[in-house]
């Protein structure tokens, strides 16, 4: 506002607030899955048949698919910035679009296994394993979901007129995409391949 | 405006600023809703959270006079409210068991969450950060104003658990499983210590972004105030420490809906059959661990009172500089102390678990890691009497309330020591003397210390002067009446009152103790309403305060540059930062002061342009 005070200067660090603020909102995810991946260590400690068993219900090879299929999302992700940065629309929107694909394509199989599981009687209730693993899952879902909004809302925006340019906060969400992807590359061995 | 920004020697710059803030005003036909609801101005969103927690102040310390109440008078109606209430609470006006262990667990998670909390870092950061760095804003306004709001929701969802069947959470505000593990009132309260703890969390971020980002040009991490540099590491535990807990309600909450079995131990049987809808045995896919909870929750809100502490460490160092008109006593070290206590915060969370089941070895490690953070704290401590010892010490209300915020800390610190021994522990845990150390600490610590930080800042924050005299009659009372209800649950602790429990009358041996709760809840009920001077005074100093000035204590940090009622913006003038903020008695200045905004070739007519009383 008061344009004429030099109080809003250059960010002292040199990196843009946003991206200071999603760093930092980063460490704090990496708390809240911690908190998770603690209370998996100690329950499958001490229940170590039942999680075995539980780990042994769960469709890898569906897994195994969607993880490349984040990876992917990951790489492209990567590209779109670049693209940006560099000016060339058509190559940011296919990049961006792909990984959107991607994050669909994700929810769609996470959905086929959860009902899966339902219709085979497995809820979270069923034991501390499936309790934990809905719940890893899930909230893994929602950050996926929380991140496919502000994708999908670039991707239009970069179809009106006005375009879109901010690759800067291109990459800020990029942060948090690798994060979400690498939040799975975690849960992938932790959840389906130790039984 | 011109006679305002003091920076005579370039006349060009004057006009600028002008010309600036009529564009300003130009811009400025903000809608209501915009500039007093969902404003974006870090000032306003303090007061929304200072507003706020003194709503929640007056509910849950009404909950706590209702306790008093049944602790010094069991079964007599509660006066006044008592004939108000539903029968599912209270028969014949008296309070029941079920509402009793209600209460303690509302009264706690209000003062926790809903209070201190947000007022030591929703308040005081949001007020303190971008003034004292010179900045014009937060690094992010907007997920600041959602930050604020999400306590709101919180603390309505959490209190709408009164009206839901079987109430609202009373399994205390520790809220362990398995008592926790069912109801909608418990589910209730997991959803809102969710919501408050995001609203933390999305706070902690902005604060160390803005504080990393927005300094006044020349201001090096070592020229902050000490407020400043607290509120930073505090910030640095909300952003680290709250999604752990939030990761233990989420748990907990998958318990509570499913029945999953992980806090919820294999065949558990309950007296009433009623926690679990089978009656038992919820465990067939394998063992929950009650105790996994304990430590997830107590790695967050170990660490949590410090978030509470830390702010007010802070602010209580910046008032004693400036009310004892000295530097502040080994400055560095006082930084340093301040991390060292944030580190070892994180590793000392199972001396609350002594009695949980946990390997001696282990409880050791904990024991000792605890007695270690009294060396930090008391570095602190002796510093502050350092600042103070010999300085020409003036007894502002502020000043005042920030000489009782120590010498109530030292007392619980001393009384935790008590408790961090862990063969004492044993025998004092879940008695009155925890009770009588959290509320050392907590009110003695931490609320008088906020006391000292709202009025020190009223002047910026409102531009009026509070009344004075209605100040010091406020911290007399509060401190005299505080002293007279806590202390003598020291001696009640360790005669064996244990805490949270609806009529210790019960038992032969706390049938003596009868007389001495009476007379703690006498003081607690004048406690409780001495508060209302400070709200009456921060109301009608609102309208009827003398009109304050640009720096009326004669600090030197930099939101006293600012006009003594900032607006959007906050700044005036630009600041560039020449000096620490505890230069007191320097000799450059022929004042007894020299703030940190001013050109060392100009101290003499730059000071005297701000000197106190002009606006
Ligand atoms: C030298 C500093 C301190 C030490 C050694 C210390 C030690 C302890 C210990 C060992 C306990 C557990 C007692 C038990 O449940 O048996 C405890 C409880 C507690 N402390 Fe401290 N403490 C210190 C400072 C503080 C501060 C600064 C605060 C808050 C601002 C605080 C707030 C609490 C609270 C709220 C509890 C009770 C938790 C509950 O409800 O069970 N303590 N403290
Ligand atoms: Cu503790």
């Amino acid at each position: 506002m008061s344009s004429a005070l030099s109080l809003a200067h250059e960010p002292v660090t040199g990196i843009r607030h946003g991206k200071l603020g999603m760093w930092i909102f980063l460490a704090s995810e990496v708390m809240f899955f911690s908190g998770f991946f603690t209370a998996f260590i100690i329950l499958r400690n001490t229940n170590l048949p039942v999680f075995a068993h539980g780990a042994s219900e769960l469709n890898w090879p569906l897994a195994a698919l969607n993880t490349v299929n984040l990876i992917v999302s990951s790489l492209t992700m990567a590209m779109a910035i670049l693209s940006l940065e560099h000016g060339n629309k058509s190559r940011f929107q296919l990049y961006m679009g792909i990984t959107f694909l991607c994050a669909c394509g994700f929810l769609v199989i996470k959905y086929i296994e959860y009902t899966a599981k339902f219709s085979h009687g497995i809820y979270p209730g069923t034991s501390s394993f499936f309790g934990m693993y809905f719940t890893m899952t899930g909230f893994h879902a929602i950050h996926v979901i929380g991140g496919m909004i502000p994708i999908g809302w670039m991707l239009a925006k970069s179809f009106t007129k006005r375009g879109y340019q901010d690759w800067e906060r291109v990459e800020i969400l990029g942060l948090y995409w690798h994060f979400v992807d690498l939040v799975w590359i975690f849960l992938f061995p932790v959840l389906y391949l130790i039984f | 405006m011109a006679a305002v920004a003091t920076t005579q020697h370039d006349h060009a710059h004057v006009a600028t600023h002008d010309a600036a803030h009529a564009h300003d005003h130009a811009h400025h036909s903000v809608s209501f809703i915009r500039k007093y609801i969902f404003s974006t101005d870090h000032k306003t969103i303090a007061k929304q959270f200072l507003s706020t927690s003194m709503f929640f102040l007056l509910v849950g310390g009404a909950f706590a006079l209702f306790i008093r109440w049944q602790l010094a008078y069991p079964g007599e109606p509660i006066p006044l409210v008592g004939k108000w209430l539903p029968d599912t609470l209270v028969s014949n006006g008296a309070v029941q068991p079920g509402f009793y262990t209600q209460l303690v667990t509302m009264h706690a998670t209000i003062m926790i969450f809903f209070v201190i909390i947000p007022m030591a870092t929703g308040a005081f950061a949001n007020f303190c950060i971008p003034l004292m760095i010179g900045t014009d804003d937060m690094a992010m306004p907007t997920v600041n104003m959602v930050s604020f709001w999400l306590v709101p929701i919180a603390g309505l969802t959490i209190m709408s658990g009164f009206f839901v069947e079987g109430g609202t959470a009373a399994a205390g505000w520790t809220n362990y499983p398995p008592l926790s593990a069912s109801g909608t009132g418990h589910t209730l309260w997991v959803i809102g210590v969710f919501l408050v703890g995001f609203s933390s969390i999305l706070g902690g971020m902005n604060y160390l972004a803005t504080t990393l980002n927005k300094r006044a040009k020349g201001m090096r991490m070592f020229d902050m105030p000490l407020t400043v540099w607290a509120l930073f590491i505090t910030s640095i535990l909300q952003v680290l420490g709250t999604p752990v807990l939030a990761s233990a309600v989420s748990l907990l909450f998958v318990d509570q809906v499913f029945h999953a079995g992980i806090f919820i131990p294999e065949n558990l049987l309950t007296s009433t059959g009623g926690l679990f809808p089978n009656g038992a045995n919820v465990g067939a896919g394998g063992g929950g661990q009650p105790v996994l909870f304990q430590h997830l929750f107590w790695f967050y809100s170990h660490p949590a009172v410090y978030i509470m502490i830390l702010p007010i460490m802070g602010v209580v160092s910046d008032i004693l500089a400036t009310f004892a008109r000295k530097a502040i006593f080994g400055y560095k070290a006082m930084v340093f102390a301040l991390m060292a206590i944030a580190f070892l915060g994180f590793v000392v969370w199972g001396h609350h678990m002594f009695l949980s089941g946990m390997s001696p070895l282990l409880g050791t490690t904990f024991m000792l890691s605890t007695i270690v953070i009294a060396v930090p704290s008391s570095i602190k401590i002796f510093n502050w009497l350092g600042t103070i010892w010999k300085g020409n010490i003036h007894f502002a209300t502020p000043n005042l309330n920030a000489l009782g915020f120590i010498s109530t800390f030292v007392c619980g610190g001393l009384s935790g020591i008590f408790m961090a021994i862990g063969p004492i522990d044993v025998y004092i845990h879940d008695t009155y003397f925890i009770v009588a150390h959290i509320h050392y600490v907590l009110f003695g610590g931490a609320l008088f210390g906020i006391f000292a930080g709202v009025y020190y800042w009223y002047p910026k924050m409102f531009g009026k002067m509070y009344n004075e005299t209605l100040g010091k009659f406020h911290f007399f009372l509060t401190f005299i009446t505080f002293n007279l209800c806590f202390f003598p649950m020291h001696m009640i602790g360790v005669g064996g009152h244990m805490r949270r429990i609806h009529d210790p009358y019960v038992y032969e041996f706390l049938k003596p103790f009868q007389p001495i709760n009476q007379f703690i809840t006498i003081f607690a009920i004048l406690m409780g309403f001495s508060q209302l001077i400070l709200i009456f005074n921060l109301l009608w100093s609102l309208k009827f305060g003398r009109t304050a000035p640009r720096n009326p204590w004669r600090a030197n940090s930099l939101e006293w540059a600012a006009p003594a009622h900032p607006g959007h913006g906050n700044f005036d003038r630009d600041i560039t930062v020449y000096r620490g903020p505890y230069e007191f008695a320097s000799p450059q200045s022929k004042r007894d002061y020299l703030p940190q905004w001013i050109r060392p070739a100009h101290v003499d007519a730059e000071q005297e342009a701000t000197v106190v009383g002009k606006h």
